[in-house]
């Protein structure tokens, strides 16, 4: 089996004017690609964890291995938390736990923001459900990824260099604005059924 | 240039050692009641913005020093500042975190520019003497130098720092990478190579080795081997 790259659910320039089609022409391409190929150069070895599903291997797998399946997976959430649809106010099961959470939208959209904006170094910046029930925000370093420690994904922010320097350059706070513009609250709904 | 022997900062004593001797901060002491704190500011690069051209961007030289290090001189005067205003250990605990982050990012940087030269300059070349001796010595070649140094920087996954460092412990020339802005601190810092992407992101996107194989051209090898002769006399 062969690891495959899942499709971009848009064309390269859907995001446009909020992320450009450069960025998602490199940042697809060259980078979610680049992991997806890696991937496979180390599954050709025939290794044990071949053919094992992404989740599987961010659970059981660490190092290179682990870089490799989170970062594929990491970037395949971060495609579907965008939408050229997206941006506004949530609706539906999500504005419920966000208000529930953090008091409101606003109050989350800070605190969000400033998760994201704040992370030193590479990394993401994640809404997760937790087992309780309840909406967090949490930031993972590098290739991290939330369902490690058990939390369901809800949406997530990528804020490593690359995914914002063609458009903002260092400005990243100015790219988790932008980010607002483009949030996809229905696929943060079909991440809490 | 004053070192601080007590208060809250007397932990972070070393790095800021390292630090001093890096960055020849002008160092302003506050007659507050609790410890002095430093005010850095941004070092002049040594060059043109576009003294590095063709292998590292002007656009880049001029976002780097001007946006991305002195976002971390200012970021570590607020951390600083409010260290030594924090009243529990706990509150200081909190802020240790953007001390790291933003000190190390300025120390780094300040390293940085100076073991960067000008495209052509003199001090690019490696020419013969105690230091390339001691690579030759260290790795077999500066070839092999070079690979090894370049791979285990690539290799890095996410932001972080690549470097040649002298280990005083065994008195030798070792390959050695920090994450983040992480300083180093278990070497002597000959030489540094930064990975993060907005290094070099403009130029040369997802292609490390690239970038990389570029920064060779680039390297003030005259700085290292100062630095090479310092860190043996201090021995």
């Amino acid at each position: 089996m062969t690891y495959e790259l899942p499709p971009l659910p848009y064309a390269k320039n859907a995001l446009a004017p909020h992320l450009s089609e450069e960025t998602l022409n490199f940042h697809y391409e060259k980078h979610h690609r680049g992991y997806v190929n890696k991937l496979n150069q180390l599954a050709a070895e025939k290794p044990a964890w071949a053919g094992k599903s992404y989740e599987e291997l961010i659970k059981t797998e660490s190092g290179v291995v682990f870089n490799q399946a989170a970062q594929i997976w990491n970037h395949t959430f971060y495609w579907k938390s965008l939408s050229p649809n997206g941006g506004g106010a949530p609706t539906g099961k999500v504005a419920e736990l966000i208000n529930e959470a953090f008091g409101s939208f606003d109050a989350f959209k800070e605190k969000f923001s400033a998760a994201a904006s704040g992370h030193f170094g590479s990394g993401w910046a994640w809404l997760v459900r937790d087992d309780n029930n309840k909406l967090q925000i949490v930031s993972t370093h590098d290739a991290g990824n939330p369902i490690k420690d058990g939390h369901i994904p809800v949406l997530t922010c990528d804020v490593w260099e690359h995914a914002y320097y063609i458009d903002f350059r260092n400005d990243r706070p100015k790219y988790i604005a932008t980010w607002w513009n483009l949030v996809n609250w229905e696929f943060a709904n079909s991440n809490l059924k | 240039v004053s070192t601080q022997s007590t208060g809250p900062l007397h932990g972070y004593h070393t790095m800021f050692a390292i630090a001093r001797s890096a960055l020849r901060a002008p160092v302003r002491r506050t007659f507050a009641a609790s410890a002095s704190a430093s005010v850095h500011t941004l070092p002049d690069l040594p060059y043109d913005y576009n003294a590095l051209e063709p292998h590292i961007s002007a656009e880049i030289m001029t976002l780097h020093h001007k946006k991305h290090h002195q976002t971390y001189v200012t970021g570590l005067n607020a951390a600083e500042e409010a260290y030594v205003k924090a009243p529990t250990p706990k509150e200081r605990i909190a802020l240790q975190a953007a001390v790291k982050f933003n000190g190390g990012g300025h120390i780094n940087h300040s390293l940085f520019w100076k073991n960067l030269a000008p495209t052509g300059s003199p001090e690019t070349k490696l020419s013969g003497g105690e230091f390339k001796e001691a690579i030759e010595k260290a790795f077999g070649s500066v070839d092999a130098f070079k690979k090894e140094l370049n791979t285990k920087t690539a290799a890095i996954q996410g932001s972080g720092w690549g470097w040649l460092g002298y280990n005083k412990a065994t008195k030798s020339l070792e390959i050695v990478t920090t994450a983040n802005q992480d300083p180093l601190l278990s070497h002597v810092p000959i030489i540094g190579i930064d990975i993060w992407e907005h290094a070099f992101y403009l130029q040369y996107k997802n292609v490390k080795p690239d970038y990389l194989n570029a920064i060779w051209n680039v390297l003030n090898f005259k700085e290292a081997a100062a630095r090479y002769k310092e860190a043996r006399s201090s021995s």
